[in-house]
């Protein structure tokens, strides 16, 4: 339980920011309304998950964002095998190279945590 | 029509650009500050209890407390005479810029050398918000087990240093180190890693001397 009501509040300050940074670019923009809003969000970078669509609309309420869509892209996490260059997605108990065993490997993506681009009229 | 406008802004931005701010305010002071994050229970409260006691005399310390549960933490430092600010997180799950930023005027800055942060016990999301200290320290713990790395890969990206505490349960407790070590060592190559038991004091003196020598060449 504990840990569910940790997340939550989390969320809460990620959807916050969301909203803050589209409505910033899009009166940059002169524009009247925000329609859509690209999220591009990796596996290290943070637990986000469905409910930031529900704190949308109470964050948003009364805002040029209210009633925009949230459109969140998932980057995997990578990982390089600096010792033959295989690239793999690593497991949860084990960051070893699948192709050589080799524990020389480097995130490659995966840290990604940013608003990509908002569509507005 | 709608039309399409690049941002390509980081999300949490705004709370980076405070951490700065709270970075600056601190170096006008000579404040060193480091951010001491962990999981509830791994002993964040009692590597910083035990870190004061080993410092006192050394450098003049000051504590902010984070922690969701009480003021019973800052109250341990206060009574140890030391100058200490509770933040009530209201429920949050992490410390963030806004609230440290809120903290430091409560504290004498010109009178402090290092400042111990205590941040909210919580694996899931403090890594994401920069407070704005010089030092951010992951404290692991041996009951938490030696998996922590791979299940919880984005806190050990941002740290600067590792304490691995509660080495007096290493015979009690399945904890394979050389696999733990290695998962540390791909997410975050060459991190300085202290092993040490809060309890016993083994292996404070090694985090110590090393936290006196950051403080100095700052
Ligand atoms: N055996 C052992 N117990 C410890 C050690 N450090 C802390 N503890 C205990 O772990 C519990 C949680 O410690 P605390 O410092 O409050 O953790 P925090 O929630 O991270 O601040 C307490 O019961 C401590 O006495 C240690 O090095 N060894
Ligand atoms: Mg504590
Ligand atoms: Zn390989």
């Amino acid at each position: 339980m504990a840990i569910i009501s940790l997340v939550i509040m989390h969320e809460l300050a990620v959807t916050q920011s969301i909203l803050d940074i589209s409505i910033r670019h899009a009166k940059e923009a002169d524009a009247k309304r925000v329609t859509d809003i690209n999220i591009v969000i990796g596996q290290f970078a943070s637990i986000v998950d469905d409910s930031v669509k529900f704190y949308w609309d109470l964050v948003a309420e009364g805002t040029i964002a209210h009633g925009a869509t949230l459109h969140f892209e998932r980057i995997p996490g990578e990982m390089t095998c600096e010792a033959c260059g295989h690239t793999f997605r690593p497991g949860d108990i084990s960051f070893e190279c699948p192709a050589c065993s080799s524990v020389q490997v480097r995130i490659t993506q995966g840290e990604e945590f940013r608003v990509d681009s908002i569509d507005v009229e | 029509m709608p039309t399409r406008i690049p941002v390509v802004e980081k999300i949490l931005s705004a709370n980076d650009r405070m951490a700065e701010r709270n970075q600056n305010t601190l170096d006008q002071a000579d404040v060193f500050a480091i951010n001491i994050m962990a999981s509830p229970g791994a002993g964040k409260t009692s590597v910083i209890l035990k870190t004061l006691e080993t410092l006192q005399g050394r450098l003049r310390l000051g504590v902010v407390e984070g922690d969701l549960a009480s003021s019973i933490d800052a109250e341990k430092a206060a009574a140890a005479g030391l100058p200490a600010v509770q933040i009530n997180t209201g429920g949050e799950c992490h410390l963030d810029a806004a609230m440290l930023s809120d903290a430091l005027p409560a504290l004498p800055l010109s009178e402090i050398d290092l400042l111990l942060v205590e941040n909210v016990g919580n694996l899931v999301c403090p890594a994401n918000f920069q407070i704005g200290t010089h030092l951010n320290v992951l404290i692991a713990s041996i009951p938490e087990g030696d998996d922590k790395p791979y299940k919880y890969p984005g806190m050990y990206r941002d740290v600067q240093a590792l304490i691995i505490n509660k080495i007096d349960l290493l015979p009690y407790v399945p904890f394979n180190m050389e696999y733990f070590r290695r998962g540390v060592e791909v997410l975050n190559p060459g991190l300085v890693t202290f092993a040490v038991s809060a309890k016993t004091g083994e292996g404070m003196a090694a985090w110590t001397d090393w936290l006196v020598e950051r403080v100095k060449t700052k």
